[in-house]
């Protein structure tokens, strides 16, 4: 079965007939030839797929194309603000050599600018100290720091493996630009 | 003695940025499966579902009804190739079946979709066949192989060792433990393959993800009976391999396969993540028995290494596990031997620092056992034990400096505050330190050439200078270092050098392995470089052109080079849950000239890392019943995730190796995960007094505390 839809991507609209099973990572890759989100599992399980679907990082390889009709999907490729230019946090990644194959790099830097948004919405992680607060039955609420320590850097950015190990450096470019 | 004179640096030991950073932080650096291709098709492989047997029939009568699908590739109907010889590679040629997994038909359909349904709808019935995949160190059937990986002798045994460790007042005898392990890199291989042409001239093109374009090319070439040049490997970005893209594997061919049966449409196949745990290689698991005896002032009187180990009844793969227990430390008394137990499993192969990264594990908690047995500081233990010059060979070190790397990182990482044993603990937690010393051989492969040819811009005027080889970049740098290299050689600005890579349009290159690329590369484009020069002076014309290379090996018989290097571990154990904490480590290496600081660094890192991931996660669980790794997926196979790795850090002696090649440079790819497990696990033996010998540490074996 075959469906049309219209993606925005990187800031161009693309329409497109595909397969209703085809992923969105599919569809990026093999319809509309956009190979900057890699695929590294196809499971869910290493990140290299992530893209910001409605300005939000997704797993682009566990979400189907046609479910999104319509939306707005930013790869490594389309987030600078200009053609040619690097967004800051691609420029830190260079600064810091925060990668060496570079397969998860642009996963790694979708995810990166997802987080900092979610950060700086207040969105807690796993470890966020609980604070007194309201909305929970128990009193406490988690909130998000206003400035992101290596702890919470780490953990928001551990659903994207890096099998070269440039964790450090990766961490070091992320602290750089949140700090910003 | 090096022979070439050595290269006067300007541009080698700067840190310029990655060249090829700008296209990967983007994602737009072409990858195997994404150069841009007209009508592509794609491959489903189909998989053995039993461990041996033979296929007795496939039925794709429904699959081939579908609509899109164009061929399904069967063992009875698959094109056939020229040499079967080797048996991974003789894909789809018999109907046996010799490991679950095995490549046993494949579809071939207009999109991956509809390749990947067909695939479920195709009928395969089997004859089975009783199957033995246990490993297991007291197998009757263990076998001593001719050769070691890649060509070492499988046992040494020089004076009298069971005499030296029944005199030796301390002694250790202790088995060790590695499981099977798997490469993993993040870009699964991939190969898109295209058949064209007339069928008495056929060319194929390979994009394929690989450590060695030109090998993949002699390999392919060689299978299907075609001239080397009829055969162009494409491969200038690679997602990693460690190791396992050192050589063409069984995916390789089923992609020819594919292409011949639809020639003229690029066929595109990528093994999926659970499929690379069947056919991509992966280490061997090793029973590793090691016997130490020293004198009443710690000086090693017996060394003796025992390794077991498993390869493929249809492959050997003989893993060089106890080769760098020969050269480590001084003792007159030293044996070392392999022996393999030949299972019905996949084809193991090599992973990062084969031999070294298992065998210096276990020798390295041996050293560590000896330390403590004695009452010496396993840092001073080591340097007791540093030998004058090799004690295989007896040949001078090019340059051994372990002693300073263990001296230099002791006094960084704060050693001195080592604790006894089991007694630092903060609250729900014990604290340990550890360390274990690192080596890596100098490899230098001979066979690389370069081409150098000055550039014109479009108005013809001269533009800097091209420089060709088919060299390979998987994350390593070679881009950049390699540009570095040509800059001094050519004795021109970093910015007008042209690096051209990953091609076999370009001049022959050697593997990307055993930390050998930047050598082996680096020599010839040195070579070229120098006779470029004298062939066209310091103001070319557009056009000059340059092609030559190295044939002998520097460094030759008169000199063992290795690089060296010593690690530490900080660890903490949680006392309710066993879980393993690695706050801190530190590699201080000795590995030569160091061309590019800044991609070095994160080479040594990301090797430690892999240490790491070595000791406390790492292991792919083999079931015997259904002979297949059950936990065959990243959710599964524990690789470190980015709250894994916390400080982690690199230096270096800056020791130029001047006896192994004209950059007096050794290789850093390998020696990082050397040691590295080691100096973890002795770490937790520090934090907790648990001796854990079978890796990895998982808080199930620290659960006494």
């Amino acid at each position: 079965m075959e469906s049309h839809l219209t993606l925005r991507v990187d800031g161009e609209a693309r329409s497109l007939t595909v397969d209703t099973r085809t992923t969105l990572l599919d569809a990026l890759r093999d319809r509309l030839s956009v190979t900057s989100p890699k695929k590294g599992c196809d499971h869910g399980q290493c990140g290299a797929c992530t893209v910001l679907l409605d300005g939000r990082r997704v797993l682009s390889c566990l979400i189907l194309a046609v479910a999104h009709d319509g939306a707005q999907v930013t790869t490594a490729a389309g987030l600078a603000p200009e053609d040619g230019e690097l967004h800051p946090l691609q420029r830190a990644f260079l600064d810091h050599d925060g990668f060496q194959c570079g397969y998860c790099t642009p996963g790694q830097i979708c995810s990166a600018a997802g987080m900092l948004d979610e950060a700086s919405a207040g969105h807690p992680s796993l470890v966020t100290p609980v604070a007194d607060g309201d909305g929970r039955s128990d009193g406490h609420v988690r909130r998000g720091p206003a400035a992101l320590g290596d702890d919470e850097i780490r953990e928001r950015m551990s659903g994207n493996l890096c099998r070269c190990g440039a964790y450090v450096n990766i961490v070091a470019a992320i602290r750089e630009v949140s700090a910003q | 003695m090096t022979t070439a004179k050595p290269l006067d640096v300007r541009s080698v030991g700067t840190s310029p940025e990655r060249l090829d950073g700008p296209v990967k932080v983007t994602g737009t650096a072409p990858y195997a499966w994404e150069h841009p291709l007209r009508a592509p098709v794609f491959v489903q492989p189909l998989q053995a579902a039993v461990v041996r047997g033979r296929v007795t029939a496939m039925d794709a009568r429904e699959a081939l009804a579908l609509d899109g699908v164009l061929a399904v590739l069967t063992p009875f109907d698959a094109p056939r190739i020229v040499d079967t010889g080797d048996a991974e590679m003789a894909v789809l040629q018999s109907d046996e079946v010799a490991f679950r997994g095995q490549f046993v038909g494949a579809v071939v359909a207009q999109t991956p979709e509809v390749a990947r349904q067909a695939a479920d709808l195709v009928d395969v019935e089997y004859e089975v066949w009783p199957h033995d995949t246990e490993f297991s160190a007291d197998r009757p059937d263990l076998y001593r192989p001719e050769a070691v990986n890649p060509t070492y002798d499988t046992d040494t045994d020089d004076g009298d060792v069971d005499a030296a460790l029944a005199a030796a007042p301390f002694t250790v005898d202790a088995t060790y433990s590695t499981p099977m392990e798997h490469n993993n890199p993040m870009e699964p291989h991939t190969c898109v393959a295209l058949w064209e042409g007339p069928d008495d001239e056929p060319q194929l093109t390979l994009y394929d993800s690989t450590q060695g374009a030109h090998a993949v090319r002699t390999t392919l070439a060689g299978l299907f009976g075609l001239p080397g040049d009829r055969v162009r490997v494409i491969s200038p970005h690679v997602g990693g391999g460690f190791g396992s893209k050192g050589m063409p594997h069984a995916h390789n061919v089923l992609a020819v396969l594919a292409a011949r049966v639809c020639a003229g449409r690029p066929v595109k196949l990528a093994l999926t993540r659970q499929q690379m745990f069947s056919l991509a290689g992966y280490r061997t698991p090793t029973v590793q028995r090691l016997r130490l005896g020293a004198d009443t002032r710690g000086r090693l009187t017996a060394v003796c290494h025992d390794v077991v180990e498993q390869t493929s009844r249809i492959k050997e793969f003989a893993e060089q596990t106890a080769v760098a227990t020969r050269m480590m430390y001084a003792s007159d008394n030293r044996r070392t031997s392999h022996r393999l137990a030949a299972l019905d499993v996949p084809v193991p192969s090599w992973m990062r620092a084969p031999g070294e990264a298992p065998g210096m594990y276990a020798g390295e908690c041996a050293m560590d056992e000896l330390a403590h047995a004695c009452g010496i500081d396993p840092v001073e233990l080591r340097a007791i034990n540093d030998p004058e010059s090799d004690p295989e060979t007896g040949r001078p070190w090019s340059g051994r400096h372990l002693v300073r790397c263990l001296r230099a990182g002791a006094e960084r990482f704060g050693w001195d505050r080592r604790p006894e044993p089991g007694t630092r603990r903060e609250g729900h937690w014990l604290a340990g330190m550890g360390v274990a010393s690192s080596t890596y051989p100098g490899y230098y492969f001979p066979g690389s050439v370069a081409e150098i040819e000055r550039r014109a811009d479009v108005g013809g005027r001269a533009d800097g200078y091209a420089v060709r080889i088919g060299a390979a970049d998987l994350g390593t740098g070679t881009w950049t270092a390699l540009s570095q290299i040509a800059a001094d050689a050519l004795d021109c600005p970093f910015d007008e050098v042209h690096l051209e890579i990953g091609d076999t349009a370009f001049p022959s290159a050697t593997v990307a392995g055993g930390s050998s690329g930047l050598n082996s590369w680096g020599s010839a484009v040195v070579s070229a470089a120098r006779a470029f020069r004298d062939e066209h002076g310091w103001e070319p014309a557009p056009g000059a052109r340059t092609r030559t290379g190295v044939e002998s090996a520097d460094g030759g018989p008169d000199y063992a080079v290795h690089s060296f290097g010593a690690q530490f571990a900080e660890v903490r154990v949680n006392t309710d849950t066993g879980e393993v904490r690695v706050p801190r480590m530190l590699g201080v290496f000795s590995a030569g000239r160091i061309v590019n600081p800044r991609t070095a660094r994160s080479q040594f890192i990301g090797g430690m890392v892999m240490g790491l991931s070595m000791a406390l996660f790492e292991e792919s669980v083999f079931d015997n019943g259904t002979g297949h790794v059950v936990n065959h997926d990243f959710a599964q196979y524990h690789v470190p995730s980015c709250s894994d790795v916390l400080d982690i850090d690199a230096t270096w002696l800056d020791e130029p190796d001047m006896q192994a090649n004209p950059m007096g440079s050794k290789g850093i790819g390998e020696i990082g995960i050397v040691g590295s497990a080691a100096a973890v696990a002795n770490a937790v033996f520090n934090a907790t007094g648990i001796r854990v010998r079978d890796l990895p540490v998982t808080p199930d074996k620290l659960l006494r505390l």
